[in-house]
Protein backbone atom coordinates (compact mmCIF):
# COMPACT_ATOMS: atom_id res chain seq x y z
CA UNK A 1 0.00 0.00 0.00
CA UNK A 2 0.93 3.65 -0.18
CA UNK A 3 1.66 4.95 2.91
CA UNK A 4 1.46 8.78 3.52
CA UNK A 5 2.07 10.82 6.57
CA UNK A 6 0.10 14.30 7.44
CA UNK A 7 1.46 18.00 6.74
CA UNK A 8 1.21 19.43 9.66
CA UNK A 9 -2.00 22.14 10.47
CA UNK A 10 0.31 25.58 10.43
CA UNK A 11 1.25 24.15 7.06
CA UNK A 12 -1.85 23.43 5.71
CA UNK A 13 -3.34 26.70 6.82
CA UNK A 14 -0.32 28.89 4.98
CA UNK A 15 -1.75 26.42 1.82
CA UNK A 16 -5.08 27.58 2.05
CA UNK A 17 -5.11 30.91 3.09
CA UNK A 18 -6.11 32.88 -0.35
CA UNK A 19 -9.09 30.70 0.12
CA UNK A 20 -12.28 30.93 1.62
CA UNK A 21 -14.68 27.85 1.01
CA UNK A 22 -12.06 25.00 0.83
CA UNK A 23 -13.06 21.02 0.97
CA UNK A 24 -11.01 18.26 2.39
CA UNK A 25 -11.15 15.50 0.34
CA UNK A 26 -10.42 12.08 1.76
CA UNK A 27 -9.64 8.67 0.24
CA UNK A 28 -10.68 5.49 1.23
CA UNK A 29 -8.03 3.14 -0.28
CA UNK A 30 -4.45 3.16 0.97
CA UNK A 31 -4.13 6.41 2.74
CA UNK A 32 -7.58 4.92 4.83
CA UNK A 33 -5.65 1.57 5.79
CA UNK A 34 -2.24 3.55 6.68
CA UNK A 35 -4.72 5.99 8.79
CA UNK A 36 -3.67 9.53 7.55
CA UNK A 37 -6.29 10.72 5.07
CA UNK A 38 -9.42 8.52 5.24
CA UNK A 39 -12.84 9.55 6.41
CA UNK A 40 -11.72 9.56 10.06
CA UNK A 41 -8.46 11.62 9.85
CA UNK A 42 -10.67 14.45 7.67
CA UNK A 43 -12.53 14.99 10.22
CA UNK A 44 -9.84 15.57 12.52
CA UNK A 45 -7.85 17.53 9.91
CA UNK A 46 -11.39 19.44 9.45
CA UNK A 47 -11.96 20.18 12.70
CA UNK A 48 -8.16 21.11 13.43
CA UNK A 49 -8.56 24.02 10.43
CA UNK A 50 -11.81 24.71 11.63
CA UNK A 51 -10.09 25.66 14.98
CA UNK A 52 -7.05 27.15 13.56
CA UNK A 53 -9.12 29.48 11.10
CA UNK A 54 -11.36 30.86 13.81
CA UNK A 55 -8.17 31.38 16.18
CA UNK A 56 -6.33 33.39 13.23
CA UNK A 57 -9.69 35.13 11.91
CA UNK A 58 -9.38 33.39 8.36
CA UNK A 59 -13.28 32.44 7.85
CA UNK A 60 -12.65 29.38 6.36
CA UNK A 61 -15.56 27.30 5.42
CA UNK A 62 -14.84 23.82 5.49
CA UNK A 63 -17.04 21.04 4.03
CA UNK A 64 -15.97 17.15 4.11
CA UNK A 65 -16.08 14.27 1.64
CA UNK A 66 -14.31 10.87 1.08
CA UNK A 67 -14.49 9.03 -1.91
CA UNK A 68 -13.32 5.42 -2.54
CA UNK A 69 -10.32 6.24 -4.57
CA UNK A 70 -8.92 9.48 -5.46
CA UNK A 71 -7.04 8.11 -8.43
CA UNK A 72 -10.05 6.57 -10.13
CA UNK A 73 -12.21 8.48 -12.30
CA UNK A 74 -15.35 6.38 -11.88
CA UNK A 75 -14.92 7.45 -8.23
CA UNK A 76 -14.07 11.21 -9.02
CA UNK A 77 -17.33 11.72 -10.40
CA UNK A 78 -18.91 10.91 -6.86
CA UNK A 79 -17.16 14.44 -5.54
CA UNK A 80 -17.85 16.80 -8.69
CA UNK A 81 -20.58 18.65 -7.03
CA UNK A 82 -18.66 19.23 -3.51
CA UNK A 83 -15.33 20.59 -5.74
CA UNK A 84 -17.59 22.56 -7.92
CA UNK A 85 -19.05 24.37 -4.46
CA UNK A 86 -15.84 24.76 -2.92
CA UNK A 87 -12.83 27.32 -4.08
CA UNK A 88 -10.07 24.73 -3.28
CA UNK A 89 -9.45 20.93 -2.40
CA UNK A 90 -7.03 19.62 0.12
CA UNK A 91 -6.83 16.02 -0.63
CA UNK A 92 -5.72 14.07 1.90
CA UNK A 93 -4.98 11.29 -0.80
CA UNK A 94 -1.52 9.98 -2.07
CA UNK A 95 0.63 12.41 -4.58
CA UNK A 96 -1.51 10.40 -7.41
CA UNK A 97 -4.97 10.93 -6.28
CA UNK A 98 -4.20 14.63 -5.73
CA UNK A 99 -2.96 14.63 -9.27
CA UNK A 100 -6.05 12.71 -10.62
CA UNK A 101 -8.01 15.24 -8.97
CA UNK A 102 -6.15 18.36 -10.35
CA UNK A 103 -6.46 17.10 -14.03
CA UNK A 104 -10.21 16.44 -13.62
CA UNK A 105 -10.71 20.41 -12.48
CA UNK A 106 -7.98 21.96 -14.61
CA UNK A 107 -9.49 25.40 -13.09
CA UNK A 108 -9.42 24.62 -9.42
CA UNK A 109 -7.26 24.92 -7.10
CA UNK A 110 -6.16 21.35 -5.14
CA UNK A 111 -3.51 20.90 -2.90
CA UNK A 112 -1.64 18.09 -0.57
CA UNK A 113 -2.63 17.66 2.94
CA UNK A 114 -0.17 14.73 2.92
CA UNK A 115 3.16 13.93 2.49
CA UNK A 116 3.46 10.60 0.48
CA UNK A 117 5.95 8.47 1.82
CA UNK A 118 6.38 4.78 0.67
CA UNK A 119 5.32 1.76 -0.95
CA UNK A 120 5.35 -0.72 2.46
CA UNK A 121 3.28 -2.60 4.55
CA UNK A 122 1.67 -2.67 8.22
CA UNK A 123 4.59 -3.70 10.32
CA UNK A 124 2.01 -4.19 13.64
CA UNK A 125 0.05 -1.95 14.79
CA UNK A 126 0.62 1.73 14.39
CA UNK A 127 3.72 0.96 12.50
CA UNK A 128 4.46 0.87 9.03
CA UNK A 129 7.35 0.04 7.03
CA UNK A 130 9.08 0.68 3.27
CA UNK A 131 9.03 -2.94 1.57
CA UNK A 132 9.14 -1.64 -2.41
CA UNK A 133 11.02 1.33 -4.36
CA UNK A 134 8.95 0.62 -7.66
CA UNK A 135 12.20 0.01 -8.99
CA UNK A 136 10.43 -1.71 -12.11
CA UNK A 137 12.63 -4.05 -12.40
CA UNK A 138 12.20 -6.77 -9.51
CA UNK A 139 14.67 -9.29 -8.31
CA UNK A 140 12.92 -10.37 -5.35
CA UNK A 141 13.29 -13.36 -6.75
CA UNK A 142 17.06 -13.76 -6.04
CA UNK A 143 17.37 -12.39 -2.68
CA UNK A 144 14.66 -14.60 -0.95
CA UNK A 145 12.04 -12.00 -1.51
CA UNK A 146 13.84 -9.69 0.21
CA UNK A 147 14.54 -6.34 -1.62
CA UNK A 148 18.26 -5.29 -1.17
CA UNK A 149 16.76 -1.66 -3.01
CA UNK A 150 14.41 -0.93 -0.75
CA UNK A 151 15.19 -2.25 2.39
CA UNK A 152 19.23 -2.00 2.53
CA UNK A 153 20.33 1.44 3.00
CA UNK A 154 23.01 1.41 0.62
CA UNK A 155 21.46 -0.74 -2.09
CA UNK A 156 23.98 -3.55 -1.81
CA UNK A 157 23.62 -6.17 -4.82
CA UNK A 158 26.12 -8.50 -3.55
CA UNK A 159 26.08 -9.11 0.13
CA UNK A 160 26.53 -7.21 2.65
CA UNK A 161 28.65 -3.81 3.78
CA UNK A 162 30.41 -5.37 6.52
CA UNK A 163 29.21 -2.09 9.00
CA UNK A 164 26.21 -4.18 10.41
CA UNK A 165 26.24 -5.18 14.05
CA UNK A 166 24.18 -7.27 15.81
CA UNK A 167 22.28 -7.79 12.72
CA UNK A 168 21.17 -4.17 12.84
CA UNK A 169 21.56 -1.68 9.77
CA UNK A 170 25.05 0.72 10.18
CA UNK A 171 23.07 3.61 8.97
CA UNK A 172 19.39 3.36 10.48
CA UNK A 173 20.17 1.40 13.91
CA UNK A 174 16.44 0.96 14.20
CA UNK A 175 16.44 -1.14 11.51
CA UNK A 176 17.53 -5.03 10.44
CA UNK A 177 20.39 -5.84 8.27
CA UNK A 178 18.63 -6.70 4.78
CA UNK A 179 21.25 -8.74 4.01
CA UNK A 180 21.23 -10.30 7.43
CA UNK A 181 17.75 -11.43 6.67
CA UNK A 182 18.29 -12.23 2.93
CA UNK A 183 21.03 -15.13 4.22
CA UNK A 184 18.72 -16.55 6.84
CA UNK A 185 15.95 -16.66 4.34
CA UNK A 186 18.25 -17.92 1.55
CA UNK A 187 19.27 -20.87 4.53
CA UNK A 188 15.76 -21.46 5.16
CA UNK A 189 14.65 -21.99 1.58
CA UNK A 190 17.79 -23.86 0.77
CA UNK A 191 18.89 -21.80 -1.71
CA UNK A 192 22.17 -20.08 -0.51
CA UNK A 193 23.63 -21.54 -3.32
CA UNK A 194 22.24 -18.21 -5.23
CA UNK A 195 24.74 -16.00 -3.30
CA UNK A 196 27.63 -17.03 -5.40
CA UNK A 197 25.92 -15.59 -8.68
CA UNK A 198 27.29 -11.78 -9.06
CA UNK A 199 24.67 -9.39 -10.10
CA UNK A 200 25.69 -6.86 -12.82
CA UNK A 201 25.01 -3.08 -12.33
CA UNK A 202 21.46 -2.56 -12.01
CA UNK A 203 19.74 -0.79 -14.88
CA UNK A 204 18.16 2.23 -13.59
CA UNK A 205 16.27 2.89 -16.71
CA UNK A 206 12.98 1.08 -15.88
CA UNK A 207 13.18 2.85 -12.20
CA UNK A 208 12.10 7.11 -12.20
CA UNK A 209 15.66 8.23 -13.48
CA UNK A 210 14.65 7.02 -16.62
CA UNK A 211 11.61 10.03 -16.86
CA UNK A 212 7.96 9.37 -15.55
CA UNK A 213 6.75 5.33 -16.31
CA UNK A 214 3.75 4.70 -17.91
CA UNK A 215 1.69 1.20 -18.54
CA UNK A 216 -0.11 0.62 -21.58
CA UNK A 217 -2.21 -2.72 -21.97
CA UNK A 218 -3.29 -2.76 -25.38
CA UNK A 219 -6.03 -5.78 -24.66
CA UNK A 220 -7.47 -3.45 -22.43
CA UNK A 221 -7.51 -0.29 -23.98
CA UNK A 222 -11.24 0.40 -26.00
CA UNK B 1 -7.37 35.54 34.49
CA UNK B 2 -10.92 36.54 34.18
CA UNK B 3 -12.77 36.17 37.61
CA UNK B 4 -16.21 36.05 36.14
CA UNK B 5 -15.39 33.08 33.46
CA UNK B 6 -16.80 29.92 33.97
CA UNK B 7 -15.36 26.96 31.86
CA UNK B 8 -17.41 24.73 30.13
CA UNK B 9 -15.63 21.24 30.38
CA UNK B 10 -16.25 17.86 28.64
CA UNK B 11 -15.67 14.86 30.76
CA UNK B 12 -15.40 11.42 28.92
CA UNK B 13 -15.99 9.03 31.98
CA UNK B 14 -15.65 5.16 31.84
CA UNK B 15 -18.81 3.90 32.72
CA UNK B 16 -16.63 1.50 34.60
CA UNK B 17 -14.52 3.33 37.03
CA UNK B 18 -14.55 7.60 36.35
CA UNK B 19 -18.22 7.59 35.92
CA UNK B 20 -19.21 5.17 38.56
CA UNK B 21 -17.13 7.21 40.70
CA UNK B 22 -18.93 10.53 40.08
CA UNK B 23 -21.90 8.56 40.90
CA UNK B 24 -20.58 7.74 44.08
CA UNK B 25 -19.48 11.11 44.40
CA UNK B 26 -23.12 12.46 44.37
CA UNK B 27 -24.23 9.83 46.51
CA UNK B 28 -21.61 10.73 49.23
CA UNK B 29 -22.49 14.13 48.68
CA UNK B 30 -19.19 15.19 47.40
CA UNK B 31 -19.61 19.01 46.12
CA UNK B 32 -17.43 19.97 42.68
CA UNK B 33 -17.78 22.53 40.45
CA UNK B 34 -20.71 21.86 37.80
CA UNK B 35 -18.39 23.33 35.17
CA UNK B 36 -18.24 19.95 33.62
CA UNK B 37 -20.62 18.01 31.49
CA UNK B 38 -20.18 14.05 31.84
CA UNK B 39 -20.42 11.83 29.15
CA UNK B 40 -20.67 8.28 29.74
CA UNK B 41 -18.40 6.18 27.79
CA UNK B 42 -17.89 2.41 27.89
CA UNK B 43 -14.42 2.67 27.65
CA UNK B 44 -12.05 5.46 27.68
CA UNK B 45 -10.83 3.05 24.24
CA UNK B 46 -14.26 3.76 22.62
CA UNK B 47 -13.08 7.67 22.57
CA UNK B 48 -11.52 8.60 19.13
CA UNK B 49 -9.20 11.54 18.66
CA UNK B 50 -12.03 13.17 16.44
CA UNK B 51 -14.31 13.05 19.91
CA UNK B 52 -11.96 15.24 21.29
CA UNK B 53 -11.37 17.46 18.60
CA UNK B 54 -15.35 18.01 17.85
CA UNK B 55 -15.91 18.82 21.50
CA UNK B 56 -13.15 21.55 21.45
CA UNK B 57 -14.74 22.59 17.68
CA UNK B 58 -17.70 23.18 19.61
CA UNK B 59 -16.55 25.79 22.05
CA UNK B 60 -15.72 23.37 25.28
CA UNK B 61 -13.12 24.94 26.96
CA UNK B 62 -11.64 21.87 28.14
CA UNK B 63 -11.87 18.13 27.64
CA UNK B 64 -11.50 15.52 30.40
CA UNK B 65 -10.95 12.24 29.60
CA UNK B 66 -11.32 9.90 32.76
CA UNK B 67 -10.42 6.49 32.72
CA UNK B 68 -9.52 3.75 34.91
CA UNK B 69 -6.37 2.89 37.16
CA UNK B 70 -3.73 1.76 34.78
CA UNK B 71 -3.25 -2.04 34.54
CA UNK B 72 -7.25 -2.34 35.70
CA UNK B 73 -8.67 -1.45 32.43
CA UNK B 74 -12.33 -3.67 32.68
CA UNK B 75 -11.09 -4.24 28.77
CA UNK B 76 -7.81 -4.81 29.76
CA UNK B 77 -6.45 -1.88 27.65
CA UNK B 78 -8.64 0.55 26.60
CA UNK B 79 -7.25 3.38 29.01
CA UNK B 80 -3.42 2.44 27.52
CA UNK B 81 -5.16 3.63 24.17
CA UNK B 82 -6.69 6.50 25.35
CA UNK B 83 -3.86 7.80 26.78
CA UNK B 84 -2.14 7.83 23.40
CA UNK B 85 -4.91 9.23 21.62
CA UNK B 86 -5.13 12.34 24.06
CA UNK B 87 -1.42 12.38 23.56
CA UNK B 88 -1.79 12.75 20.04
CA UNK B 89 -4.76 15.06 20.58
CA UNK B 90 -2.57 17.38 22.30
CA UNK B 91 -0.26 17.84 19.28
CA UNK B 92 -3.29 18.68 17.22
CA UNK B 93 -4.41 21.50 19.06
CA UNK B 94 -1.09 22.55 19.57
CA UNK B 95 -1.20 23.03 15.79
CA UNK B 96 -4.52 24.20 15.62
CA UNK B 97 -3.35 27.09 18.09
CA UNK B 98 -5.14 25.80 21.43
CA UNK B 99 -3.56 25.43 24.75
CA UNK B 100 -2.54 21.20 25.17
CA UNK B 101 -3.62 21.32 28.78
CA UNK B 102 -6.56 22.27 27.87
CA UNK B 103 -7.31 18.34 27.30
CA UNK B 104 -6.04 16.05 30.36
CA UNK B 105 -6.78 12.51 31.04
CA UNK B 106 -7.14 11.01 34.77
CA UNK B 107 -6.94 7.71 35.94
CA UNK B 108 -9.51 7.23 38.69
CA UNK B 109 -10.54 3.78 40.61
CA UNK B 110 -15.34 3.31 40.59
CA UNK B 111 -14.65 3.84 44.42
CA UNK B 112 -12.41 7.16 44.42
CA UNK B 113 -15.14 9.17 44.49
CA UNK B 114 -13.08 11.72 46.11
CA UNK B 115 -10.44 11.73 44.14
CA UNK B 116 -12.56 12.41 40.95
CA UNK B 117 -13.86 15.92 42.57
CA UNK B 118 -10.52 16.39 43.12
CA UNK B 119 -9.25 15.61 39.59
CA UNK B 120 -12.74 17.47 38.18
CA UNK B 121 -11.83 21.22 40.77
CA UNK B 122 -8.15 21.22 39.75
CA UNK B 123 -9.12 20.61 35.83
CA UNK B 124 -11.88 23.21 36.25
CA UNK B 125 -9.22 25.52 38.20
CA UNK B 126 -6.44 24.72 34.82
CA UNK B 127 -8.87 25.77 32.85
CA UNK B 128 -10.00 28.67 34.04
CA UNK B 129 -6.66 30.13 34.55
CA UNK B 130 -6.03 29.21 30.63
CA UNK B 131 -9.22 31.71 30.35
CA UNK B 132 -11.93 30.74 27.39
CA UNK B 133 -11.32 29.15 24.25
CA UNK B 134 -9.51 31.13 21.54
CA UNK B 135 -11.72 29.08 19.17
CA UNK B 136 -15.32 30.80 19.03
CA UNK B 137 -18.69 29.32 18.97
CA UNK B 138 -19.62 27.21 15.74
CA UNK B 139 -21.81 29.26 13.70
CA UNK B 140 -24.88 27.16 11.84
CA UNK B 141 -23.62 27.56 8.59
CA UNK B 142 -20.64 25.06 9.43
CA UNK B 143 -21.07 21.09 9.33
CA UNK B 144 -20.55 20.32 13.49
CA UNK B 145 -19.78 16.79 14.67
CA UNK B 146 -22.48 15.74 17.29
CA UNK B 147 -21.04 15.58 21.12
Amino acid sequence: MIVAERKTIPEMVEILKPHKKILVLGCGTCVTVCLSGGEREVSIISSALRIASRIQGLNFEIAELTIERQCDNIFIEQAAEAIQKADAVLSTACGAGVQAIAERYPQKPVYAGLNTTFLGILEERGVWTEKCAACGACVLHKYGGICPITRCAKRMMNGPCGGSREERCEVRKDRPCAWQLIFKRLKDINQLERLKEIEPAKNWNSSLSGGPRMLIREDHKI
Amino acid sequence: MNNNFEPKIVAFCCHYCAYAAADLAGSGRLQYPPNIRIIRSPCTGRLEIDFFMKAFEAGADGVLVAGCEEGSCHFKEGNYLAKRRVNTTKQLLLEAGLEPERLRMVNVSAASSQKFVEYVRDMVETVAKLGPTRNKKTTTKEKTGAI
